[in-house]
Order: structure tokens, then sequence, then C-alpha cells
């Protein structure tokens, strides 16, 4: 039971994350009409630039806070050298286009920072755990994603709804041109939503980094669940992304956890054993599969809210 | 007979002429005569470099036939590749060597694959369609990756080729390379009698218009399952050489990079042409091979190259080759 | 007498806070050409949309060939018989004009899983596609892509496939749009021709096509039907002449589209 809360927890914390890359990844399809392959690189990158900041300035802070904005610059530099060129183009050229990048990207790391990849540490004082229930104690990082990623959530909606970006924002996602008709500088507003969507997704890595380590490839595996997310959910919709964010989050590190004992309760343990990683890691894409069939627009299809 | 002949007829002359078909032609030859040289020199590794790249290019074949003329963009085409050298790689270690058991198992396995992932995909279109077929991919690289019994992440190495008796020998390299070159030139021609077939013309009309296709009668969504099982079945016939190729099976054969690769080159041929794949993979392999040498970092030039690629060339080399370009 | 080919019945479709189609009930008679007119945003284009079957309704029902078609799916009811042409042309563009038609005769042949031969060089398919490129005056420009076409080219081929699949109803929305004098005349007479050999929905906003050709008229309002009958009739009726034609001072719905 208490194994269960626990998993539940890192569900819950793993959906945040994949929430803070979907949302990033959502707003910038549903205003710009922009598949971009390479987001996880962005995360990548972040985590990347945390570990050498940490080492740098040897604070975890400073090194979060200096990441993000260096995440948020690289994000806008690469909208505006490499990714407005592909704006109203096939979306066939955006994936063959960033998925260059992508490759890009991994090189460049490669070259940066060596094939070996980094750690991240974290301070002493979240390296201890926090009793949320009798006996039942949880990690005090973990936590602490939980709840900064809920900050971000809320901060996110702040802005997209209660601010003057905000609201440009969700205008360009319904009309372009009129937007830019009004005279707003659409290139800039595209820009600093890329550049918006690059932030979150620099936080996601650095937040990552110090339970996984920082390597070479990190921003791909996470990146197709933040797909799966963003399908299940609805493409353009933030709510919908946070919704799907939780589920995939929970089934995936909740079938991990279970679904091996649940098999070799119904199947020998040969099969179970052959059968079972392949099967907890194959949950989400089944839950994928099954809203496909009764939903295919997702569960809050929607323009970017 | 009917009107349209005369214009087609037209085509046909000026195809004969055209540099694209020249270019075609000339790459066909010069790919026959590999193993020429391979005889002369002593050197193999052309040889097989040239064996993956026939073997690629009916991967690439098998995805323009949904892309480029179906306008259904797979980003999980490798998945076939990998269930089709799997079903050789199991069959292998299960004992089961012949090859005329492995290979239909193959094609079979990555058609009903298929059939599962395009009768849950093709109901969405778009961006979607693109993650989601990403995603089906993505689920059967890591049920490989599961499979502790054959190799896991580490993989499988296959001892003995797909067996067929009599004369047919695997083993021997240049063999092996003319049966890949005659299954790409058979199945460059299966896909161009396909795509002027009364069925390719619905795929077509459908990725030209797909409102009015429906309009006019057309149950499009079965006749574009049919077509993505077919391209499907092709490409684990493709999976089946590679394991047969590399006598080495593994979850990287179907990793989601791969997959890019199938796509890019497709575009780089010339999406909707029959010889672009081959193109397509030649070159894509080609700068590949050639990146790798001249640098320890080729992704920083290829990368890039990509993305140019993506902006400025639309009709991939062959466009280039005809003149046609989307600036 | 005349038979009924297709009876709406209370026919309602909402968008949110707009009632696009008001409880529509109509009679289409066989072999009659009925058309359809009204101010723009008058719903007009959506009950096309629900006759073939792009757009579901909330409320009602359709009955063709006194079968219920209300929710079958939109290839079925073009199988039934039903076919119509789009107001912003929608063909096939990188197609002959030849390829366009013969298409739609391929849809009503049977299945299309066939594999091997040539489908272009097809007397089953040219021939009735030829036929039908030249009832509607497109026989000399069969073999050209559709890309090269003229507009008005544009809006005889999409009548030409609707044709070619031999409807029992055919739905037209707004033929002539975007079509100069000339052109417009020319489809009047080609309409006219079809006349009494094939139903026909007509939605139009040229007036002078309209009562040229139509037998029968409906005029909808804010996706209500506020009149319908023979045209002299409804040209008389006041409540029309104020809620359609009264517009007329302010904008140019009696003339043609530019």
């Amino acid at each position: 039971m208490l194994y269960f809360i626990e998993q539940c927890l890192n569900g819950a914390q793993l959906g945040m994350l994949l929430f803070l890359l979907a949302a990033g990844l959502t707003l910038v399809f549903g205003i710009m009409d922009l598949v971009n392959l390479a987001h996880g690189s962005l995360y990548m990158l972040g985590a990347y630039f945390a570990a050498t900041f940490a080492t740098l300035t040897g604070s975890f802070v400073l090194a979060l806070i200096l990441a993000v904005v260096a995440s948020l610059i690289a994000g806008m530099v690469l909208e505006v050298i490499a990714i407005r060129p592909l704006y109203g183009r096939d979306h066939l050229d955006h994936v063959l286009g960033t998925f260059g990048l992508l490759l890009f990207f991994n090189e460049l790391v490669r070259l940066v920072w060596g094939p070996a990849g980094m750690t991240l540490a974290l301070p002493p004082q979240m390296l201890t755990a926090v009793k949320i229930m009798p006996g039942i104690y949880y990690p005090t990082y973990r936590l602490v994603i939980i709840l900064a990623t809920l900050a971000v959530a809320a901060l996110l909606y702040a802005v997209v709804m209660r601010t003057r970006l905000g609201m440009l924002i969700r205008a360009g996602a319904s009309n372009r041109e009129m937007v830019g008709a009004l005279g707003i500088n659409i290139k800039l507003l595209y820009t600093l939503v890329f550049g918006l969507g690059a932030a979150l997704a620099g936080f996601a890595g650095v937040m990552q980094a110090p339970i996984l380590t920082v390597q070479i490839g990190m921003g791909e595996n996470i990146l197709i669940l933040a797909f799966v997310v963003i399908i299940i959910g609805g493409i353009g919709s933030i709510r919908g992304a946070f919704v799907a964010a939780i589920i995939v989050g929970l089934i995936d590190t909740v079938g991990r956890a279970f679904l091996p004992d649940i098999l070799r309760l119904m199947l020998s343990t040969n099969a179970a054993q052959t059968l079972g990683p392949s099967l907890s890691s194959m949950s989400i894409y089944m839950l994928m599969a099954a809203i496909l069939v009764f939903r295919p627009e997702g569960l809050f299809p929607a323009a970017s809210r | 007979m009917s009107a349209s002949l005369d214009p087609s007829l037209n085509a046909a002359l000026g195809s004969v002429l055209s540099p694209r078909t020249a270019f075609s032609v000339a790459l066909l030859a010069i790919i026959a005569l590999f193993p020429v040289y391979t005889m002369l020199t002593g050197d193999t590794f052309v040889l097989t470099l040239f064996t993956r790249v026939l073997i690629l290019a009916i991967g690439a074949v098998s995805l323009n036939l949904i892309m480029g003329y179906g306008g259904m963009v797979s980003f999980g085409h490798a998945a076939y590749l990998g269930i089709g050298g799997y079903a050789v790689g199991i069959l292998a270690k299960e004992g089961i060597n012949a090859g005329l058991v492995q290979w239909p198992v193959a094609i079979a396995a990555s058609a009903l694959y298929a059939l599962v992932v395009g009768a849950l995909s093709l109901r969405t279109r778009g961006v979607y369609f693109i993650m989601i077929t990403l995603a089906f991919a993505q689920m059967i690289y890591y049920v490989s990756i599961g499979l502790d019994r054959y190799g896991g992440d580490d993989g499988l190495t296959i001892y003995k080729r797909s067996q067929f008796g009599g004369f047919i020998d695997l083993n021997n390299k240049t063999f092996f390379y003319y049966l890949c070159f005659a299954l790409l030139l058979a199945s460059i021609y299966l896909v161009s009698r396909l795509v002027n077939s009364r069925f390719g013309l619905v795929i077509r009309g459908t990725r030209s218009n797909e409102g009015r296709m429906r309009a006019i009668g057309f149950p499009t969504f079965r006749y574009k399952l049919v077509c993505f099982v077919i391209a499907g079945a092709m490409c684990g016939l493709a999976g089946a050489l590679l394991a047969n190729h590399t006598n080495f099976i593994s979850p990287a054969m179907m990793h989601w990079t791969r997959s890019g690769d199938l796509i890019v080159m497709v575009v780089l041929g010339g999406l909707g042409s029959l010889f672009g794949p081959l193109i397509g993979a030649v070159t894509f392999l080609l700068l590949e091979e050639g990146l790798s040498r001249l640098t320890e970092y080729p992704d920083l030039i290829l990368g890039p190259v990509l993305l140019l690629v993506a902006i400025y060339v639309h009709g991939g080399i062959q466009g280039l080759l005809e003149g046609r370009r989307r600036g | 007498m005349a038979r009924s080919l297709l009876q709406i019945e209370g026919l309602t479709r909402r968008f949110g806070g707009v009632v696009a189609a008001d409880a529509i009930t109509l009679d289409i008679s066989a072999d009659e050409v009925h058309a359809v007119i009204g101010p723009n945003g008058a719903g007009k284009t959506t009950l096309i949309g629900l006759l073939s079957g792009e757009i579901t309704p909330q409320e009602g029902s359709i009955r063709f060939e006194g079968a219920d078609i209300t929710r079958l799916p939109v290839y079925r009811r073009s199988r039934l018989g039903l076919a119509r042409s789009f107001q912003i042309t929608s063909l096939f563009r990188d197609f002959t004009a030849l390829d366009n038609v013969a298409l739609a005769v391929q849809a009503h042949r049977g299945h299309s899983f066939r594999f091997w031969r040539d489908a272009r060089g097809d007397d089953e398919l040219c021939k009735p596609a030829l036929a039908a490129l030249a009832r509607v005056g497109l026989a000399e420009r069969a073999g050209v892509r559709v890309d090269k076409l003229s507009h008005g080219e544009h809006r005889q081929l999409e009548i030409a496939m609707a044709l070619a699949t031999q409807p029992r109803l055919l739905l037209l929305d707004e033929p002539m749009a975007g079509m100069g004098p000339e052109e417009s005349a020319q489809m009047v007479q080609m309409l006219r021709q079809l006349k009494g050999s094939m139903t026909i929905l007509l939605i139009e906003h040229d007036m002078e096509a309209v009562f040229a050709l139509a037998d029968r008229l409906t005029v909808l309002v804010y996706g209500r039907i506020i009149a319908s009958g023979h045209p002299e009739a409804i040209r008389a009726d006041a409540a029309v002449r104020q809620a359609y034609l009264g517009e007329k001072q302010g904008g140019d719905h009696g003339g043609r589209h530019g």
C-alpha cells in the first residue's frame, strides 16, 4: 500500500514534467502550427546548462535560474535562425527540418560536453525525505518537483489568461492574420512563444536531471511520451495537456511497478518474465490506442486555451 | 482510344529523354556493376555498403508508397524493419532456419502490425498521424528491449542465414547483393503497377483531396488501410533481408531515428516518384558514410543539411533535376 | 403526379449559439429543379452539407427514395445516388480533367481493389467520363491538368464530376459562383438541358438563373424557410420581398457574384 502511494506520487511527478514539455509543444503547435521534434533537445540543453552552471557556481538554485534563462535565449535564437523559415510549410517539412536539428543538437552536445554525460548534484537539504502521512516518507526533491511544476503551471495559466501577452497568444492561436493586421509584431510574438516553450522544456530538463543522468539523447524518449500526452489531451489544449500528463505519468509509473506482478498472477512465470517488462512499457501506448478508438480528437480538443 | 493517351504518350516520350530518367538508368547500371568492381579489386566494402543501401531502399520504396503517393506521413516505418528482422532472428534462435518459413512470417507479422497500427492511426491525420505512428513504433521498440530471451537491449546474433536449399546461398556476398537488387527492382515495379491501377488512383486521389473522394463515393479509410498494410509488408521483407545482411538483430533497428532516416531518404529522393526512394537511399547513406569519414561529428553537418533541404528543396533531388523549386 | 424523392423533416443544426438550420421541412419532387435562395449566412451551404452528409443534424430526418439517410456517411449517400458540386471548387488539382471525372465514374463501378491493370487506359472508365465532360462542354479540355483550367472550366468540371456518378439527386452549391455573364449564360443553358432527366436542388444567388431554371423555389433566412412554392408566387410574396429582396438596397444580392 505504501509502495502504491509512493508510486502514485512518482507518477504525479513524472506527469508534471511531461506537462511542462507538452505545454511547450502544444503552445508552439497551436499558435505557429509547427511540429517541433527538436523540443526534446531543448530539454536536454536545459539539463546540460544547469549541470555546467552548478559546477561553476556551486549552487543548485542559481544553476536552475541561469539554465532556464539560457534555455529561453537558446530557444529564441533557434527560432530566429532555423525555425522561422519553416512557418507555413507542410508538416513534413517541419518533421524533416526539426529532425535535422535534433541530430545536430545531439552531436553538438557530444562535441561540447563529451559523450560521457554529466550529473547534477542536489543541495543537501533536498536529499532528505518528508513525512507526508503516518509511516510514509517521500523524497523531498520529488515533492519539490511536483510543487515547483504546479507553481510553473499556475504561472503559465496566469500569463496566458491574464496578461496582455497571453491575450495575444490566445488571439494568435485563433486568428493569425487578424493579429498581424492589428499591427502586433507577429514575428516577435512567435519568437517569444517559442522561447517560452524552450524555457519550459529547459526547466523540465533541469528538474529531472538529478533523478536521471544528464546524457545525450535524453530528450528523445521523453519527447515521445510528450507527444502521447498531447494526443490524449488534444492538440492545442493546455488544460488537456495537464490532465493527460497526470494520467500518462500515473499509468506509466504504476504500470511499470505493478504490471509484472499482476502478470505473474495470470500467466506462467516464464511468460510473465518474458513479457512483463515489455508490457509495462506498453501500457501508455495501449491507453493511447484506446483513446484513439473512442475519441480520436483527444480528451479536450480545442484551440490553445 | 481516349483523349488522355496523347498527353501521357507525350509524357512517356518526355520521360525517356528527361534528365531524371537518364540519371535513374545510369544509377541502376552502376549499381548492377558494383560486384564486378569488387571482383576486380577484392574490395568488399563497397559491396557491403551498397547491399545495405539496396535493402534500405526497399524500405524507402515502401514508405514512399504511403507517403509520396498516399500522403500518409508515417514516422514509425522502421518498426517493420524491426518486425521483419526479428521474425527471422527469433525463428533462427528457435532452430527454424528455413527461409521459406522465416520470410513469409516476417512479411505476415509486419502486415499484421501494420493492420493494427493503421486501423487505429488512420482515424487521424496530419500531425496527429505523424505522432501516433511514432508512438506505435516506439512501443514495439520497447517490446523488443524487453525480450530478454532474444537479446533484449544488446541484440541477438544470427548464426545461420535464411536457408533456401539448392544453389541459393545467402552467405555468398555477390549472390546476396543481386538478390537484394532483384527484390528492389521487383518492389519498384510492384509500386509502379499499384499506383497506376484503380487502387492507386484512389490512393492518389485521396492524397489530393480526401473530401472530394468521399463525396464522389469512395470509402477512403479502407483503401488507405490496405495501402498501409502493403507498405508494412514490403518493409517487413526489407527487415528480413537486413537481418540476414548483418547477421544480427537489435532494437536499434526500429529506433525512431531509423524511421526518421527513412523519411529523409524518401524526401531527398523526391516524394511520389518511382526511383526517388533509391536515389534518396543512395544519397543519404553515401552522405552518412562520407561525413563520418570527414569528421568525428558528422551530424553537425548532416543536421543543418536536412534543415536546408526542408526549407529550400521540396521536390527532393528529383525536383532539383527537373528544375523544380519551392522557395 | 409529382413523386417525392427527398423528404426533409425538421432538420436542425446548431453551431454553438448559432442556429444554422432551423427545423427545415421540405419535400423535393422527382425530376424537378428546386432552387434554394436566401441572403448570405442564411444557412444554404449548411443545408447542402446536411443533405450530402458532411454535417450531421442535431434534430430532424432526411429520407431519400423512402430510406432514412440522416446518419449515413458521405460516401454511402453518393452510392445511393446523391451527388453534389461544391461552392468552393474542390477538385484533384494535379490530375487532368478526364482523370477527375474518371475517378467519379470509378467510384460507382464496384470496388477499386484492383492492383495491377492500368486504370487510365480503361474504356469502362474513360467512355462515361468523356460523355460527362461532353455534357458540360469540356470535351476538348479533357487532357488538360486542372491547375491549368480557367475558373469557369473548374465550375463546369465540378458539375461533370457530379454527373458522372449518375445521380438521381444533384445538389448544386452555387454552380455559377465567380462566373462572368457569358459563362453563366452557358451554364444556365447546360443546366436547362438536364432539366427533366434528373432532380436538381440548386443553391444560387444569380436570380436570373434561378428564375430561368427553377420549377419551385424555397427561401431561407437565418436558417428558416420563410417561403416555398412556385417562382411567381415567391416573387410576389411580401414577406420574401421584405426579408430578402429588400436587402438589395444595401448590397448586391440580385446580381451575379464577381
